[in-house]
């Protein structure tokens, strides 16, 4: 028997973020097991709408990026007749820009192409602010950005360890590696009640309170929100990069969904376009750092693993270090970085690969749910959804001695087959209760599901009235 | 080091413009990010990304182009990936290709079954953090049957982005406590670099044992003895890494070697981290790659049922060399349960693994087999990969040691050689001067006069007073002639120069 030589030894991972999704996890497949069993269900498959993953949802991959992908790395495809001359077009310039012609090559901090390419489409979204490769910085997912971003700043014990202020609601997983890293994480809370927006003195507050037992650095926002969807005015960003300059807090931009606008008339806004516009007093001195990654967006590919960080006002005494830092990470997957380059600089109009998308619009079925409420967000991949739960149904939870939230989902899993995402784990005001759902899907998929919830939803609060 | 005209710009403008603190300084940094180099992609690299860019805007040199001998990259070294690998991988990547007459039977066959491991059967979703089940079983599989049938749980198989990812997770797993209390990790010297890297990155302490240049590099249980003592003063030792075959070395372990290891493990209570992505590249005659889960077992339960021990392999060598793709895995054995969720959650921050990578690592684990369509060009091409590198070893060991002043011990396994190199009193004495290892100031003139790019073996770590360099085995043949002549006379004439 091995000795247990590591209990109390190692840095303890968060429990309380990860457990609804293993015991969703373990139900699932205990369900899935049962099924396979031939226990009889009512329904045939379960849907599980938890992830933000639209291919696993059904969506399929767009045909340009898988095109040059496969030619890529299989160049003889440059035979094939049947692939469109832009396809080849961009997997030749590809294979140009890696060395050996290979996407077998190691690259360093990112082929410096692609970082030209990603240098382009944000000073072309930002109407012109300009934007230079070396603050450019490619890794493997936006979790891989914000962790060598964060590991940069966060050290210290105490009153002196690194504080990051972190919405509420918030996905898990950045929380897990905030605890991983030694961050102290510092919630302020999206008012809900106000379509899920960000006040300041909330943030004045949160920060306020923090200082007693840590040294808050860190300012991280998800615009567009997940989970809540919500898309940050350009009045409210301002505010917040006052503050931050106010306050000398490094902003963590988390902008993975900006290319998911869906509401009318929203509009996304770049953190750095609004710093720039806000002149130099501010352009000139407030750190920040923007997230961005193929997961997301038209493409959806977040099997690839590819994102970037891009770096801005770093004072010139650390661009050495976090060169030198970033070139000892694993690098980028070559895949991943042809996604990317496709992704800054997509097929334009008249290209003969020209793409299309479309996404289903959300609220009016959820909205006509008696018992939740639904702050409709304007961008993102998620329907963030609260559960006002009847008395009786917090009590039967609190006997069964479960979250309320939890006891719903659990028994949504088992009477319904769906899947998706106990509000607990994104933090929560206390005494309220939400689901999230994925909507990056196809419409016939997310229609069962809305119907699924629906049949469910109306009996459970019958069950409970 | 970069100066470039905008930047210039942007750091006028802010000490011209603004009186607050920025929020980063070097001051306020985690310093533990400031102890890491990489000598690998140090400062030798990027003069040598200077010296490209300075040749192609024409600048005139005693060299037409620079060869980037400092890093284990087959592709970019113009080494052929296996044909069937891409192809399988090409049909992932854009399954209407299945439909097709293109490719092969055998490689579409893999292609679906990987696809139907996929959610919405695409590369692009997520998998499971651990890795894409399937796989995790084709690779125990592959294991099980490498090691004469020593049985594999694929619960035990992590997937991971290339093996460095696995071997940093591991780390982040072991290193813990506070002053004599906090981790120690014992590593080779010579060493890959990755490892004092993450160890300076974690806070862990380095424990160096001296791998024997006198014997091949090999390694003396009494070295690990000596070295273990000397830093129980200071730290807790907890882990011992080995790499099997060595990087920069070479050295392919023996067997009773591993079984010395392992019985020294059990006996300090070390948990055990085998590097082994080198396991195909074995030249040298007598040599013989043994895994250290096979040895391990072999001895029997008073040590396979306890040595804790992790083994780490990647698709970025061997004959594949994809080290683009970061396809990689750990086999974790003897694993404390509790840990061992520990481990899951870790792995899950990060959400999971390049597909592509997984997907890569299912073939190169799941190869053609004899009789299926694409075995024989399958066998032809990994053959010839490696016979060729082979060949390469021999013949760099060959000639280095014709050039006095230059040792080379035989280039055994991996891709490399590491020859010593003696360097005149008055070289070293400039290197000083200019506050640089003199192996650097000597790989620094090489750069700038034959265009030739090597990692000083300061890098790595050597013996106090000896110098060395590394350098790749993988250019070309011919190319590789042209290298060695111009490293050859390069020697000479600087040892004449400086003496």
């Amino acid at each position: 028997m091995s000795q247990n030589r590591f209990q109390n030894l190692y840095p303890p991972m968060p429990s309380i973020f990860m457990a609804p999704t293993e015991i969703m996890y373990d139900a699932k497949h205990l369900f899935l097991f049962s099924h396979t069993q031939g226990v009889k269900k009512p329904y045939k498959e379960v849907i599980d709408i938890c992830w933000g993953d639209a291919h696993s949802g059904g969506t399929k991959p767009l045909t340009f990026v898988r095109q040059v992908i496969a030619v890529c790395i299989y160049p003889e495809l440059l035979q094939e007749t049947t692939i469109a001359p832009d396809v080849k077009e961009r997997a030749r310039r590809l294979l140009r820009e890696c060395p050996g012609g290979s996407v077998g090559k190691y690259c360093v901090c990112g082929i410096p192409f692609v970082q030209d390419g990603v240098c382009e489409f944000i000073s072309k979204r930002d109407g012109g602010v300009p934007s230079y490769p070396e603050d450019i910085f490619i890794c493997s997912g936006s979790q891989n950005a914000l962790m060598f971003v964060l590991k940069l700043l966060v050290h210290g014990k105490g009153l002196a360890q690194t504080g990051v202020l972190t919405p509420i609601p918030c996905y898990p997983t950045f929380v897990m590696g905030l605890t991983e890293l030694g961050a102290a994480m510092v919630p302020y809370y999206l008012c809900e009640d106000d379509g899920w927006c960000l006040h300041v003195e909330e943030l004045r507050r949160a920060l306020a309170t923090s200082r007693s037992h840590c040294n808050p650095r860190i300012l991280y926002v998800i615009n567009p929100g997940n989970p809540t969807g919500h898309v940050q005015s350009r009045e409210s960003i301002e505010e917040v990069i006052r503050f931050a300059a106010e306050e000398e807090l490094f902003i963590f931009a988390d902008e993975v969904y900006q290319d998911m606008m869906y509401a009318e008339g929203s509009q996304f806004v770049s953190y750095k376009k609004v710093l720039f516009e806000m002149g130099p007093q501010y352009s000139n001195t407030v750190e920040l750092a923007s997230f961005h990654s193929v997961s997301k967006g038209i493409m959806g590919e977040c099997g690839l693993r590819c994102g970037y960080v891009e770096l801005v006002n770093l004072d010139p005494s650390v661009k050495q270090s976090v060169t030198s830092a970033f070139n000892t990470e694993r690098n980028t997957a070559v895949i991943g970085q042809i996604a990317l380059n496709i992704m800054v600089d997509p097929p334009k109009p008249g290209d003969p690969s020209y793409p299309t998308f479309s996404q289903v619009s959300l609220h009016e079925t959820v909205e006509a749910l008696p018992g939740t409420s639904f702050q409709a967000g304007s961008g993102g991949i998620y329907a963030y959804l609260r559960l006002d739960l009847p008395q009786k149904a917090l009590l039967q939870a609190k006997e069964e001695g479960t979250d309320p939230d939890l006891m719903y989902c659990s028994r949504l899993l088992e009477e319904e087959g769906v899947c998706l995402v106990v509000g607990k784990e994104h933090g929560q005001q206390e005494g309220t209760y939400h689901i999230r759902i994925c909507i990056g899907t196809t419409s016939t998929r997310l229609k069962e599901v809305l119907r699924r919830l629906k049949s469910f939803h109306l009996r459970f609060l019958n069950e409970f009235s | 080091f970069e100066v470039c005209q905008p930047a210039l710009w942007k750091m006028t403008e802010n000490c011209f413009m603004h009186h607050r603190t920025k929020v980063l300084t070097i001051d306020t940094m985690n310093p533990n990010v400031k102890k890491v180099e990489y000598a690998v992609r140090g400062p030798i690299v990027q003069r040598a990304v200077q010296i490209e860019k300075e040749l192609k805007a024409g600048a005139k040199k005693p060299f037409s182009e620079v060869i980037r001998a400092n890093i284990g990259d087959a592709h970019a070294m113009g080494q052929r990936p296996i044909t069937f690998f891409r192809q399988v991988l090409a049909l992932c990547s854009y399954p209407e290709l299945l439909e097709g007459n293109e490719f092969p039977e055998d490689a579409k066959e893999r292609a679906r079954r990987i696809l139907q491991a996929c959610g919405g059967g695409s590369i692009g979703a997520y998998s499971a953090s651990q890795g894409i089940e399937c796989v995790r079983q084709d690779v125990a599989r592959y294991i099980q049957e490498r090691d004469g049938g020593i049985p594999c749980n694929p619960d035990n198989i992590y997937l991971s982005t290339g093996a460095s990812d696995a071997i940093v997770t591991i780390l982040k797993l072991l290193v813990c406590g506070e002053g004599r209390n906090r981790t120690g990790v014992m590593i080779p010297i010579p060493q890959y670099p990755l490892y004092s890297a993450a160890l300076a990155d974690l806070g862990a302490v380095q424990i160096e044992y001296y791998l024997d240049e006198e014997n091949c590099w090999s390694l003396d249980v009494s070295e690990l003895r000596r070295a273990l003592v000397a830093a129980q003063q200071h730290c807790s030792p907890r882990a011992l890494c080995i790499i099997n075959p060595g990087n920069p070395t070479g050295q392919v372990q023996s067997r009773q070697c591993i079984e010395d290891v392992i019985r020294f493990a059990a006996e300090e209570h070390l948990f055990l981290m085998a590097d082994e992505v080198y396991q195909d590249n074995v030249y040298a005659e007598g040599c013989e790659f043994h895994s250290f889960k096979k040895v391990l077992f072999e001895m029997g339960p008073e040590y396979s049922d306890t040595v804790e021990l992790v083994s780490f392999h990647s698709t970025s060598k061997c004959y594949m060399g994809e080290c683009g793709f970061r396809g990689g895995y750990m086999e974790v054995i003897n694993m404390d349960p509790d840990v061992k969720v520990q481990l899951t959650k870790l792995v899950s921050v990060r959400l999971c693994p390049p597909v592509p990578g997984q997907a890569l690592l299912d073939v190169v684990v799941n190869p053609p087999r004899p009789g299926e369509p694409s075995f024989n060009t399958y066998i032809k091409e990994r053959t010839s990969t490696l016979q060729v590198l082979a060949e390469k070893a021999w013949l760099t060991e060959e000639v280095f040691n014709t050039v006095p002043g230059i040792t080379c011990n035989p280039v055994q396994g991996a891709m490399y050689s590491f020859p010593r190199i003696s360097l005149p009193e008055r070289a070293i004495q400039q290197a000083k001067e200019k506050g640089q290892a003199p192996d650097m100031f000597y790989c620094m003139k090489l750069l700038e006069e034959t265009g030739i790019c090597l990692v000083p073996g300061s890098g790595f770590g050597q013996r106090e007073g000896t110098y060395h360099f590394r350098m790749t085995i993988l250019p070309p043949t011919d190319k590789l002639k042209i290298v060695l002549e111009k490293v050859k006379q390069f020697h000479q004439s600087f040892t004449q120069q400086y003496s």
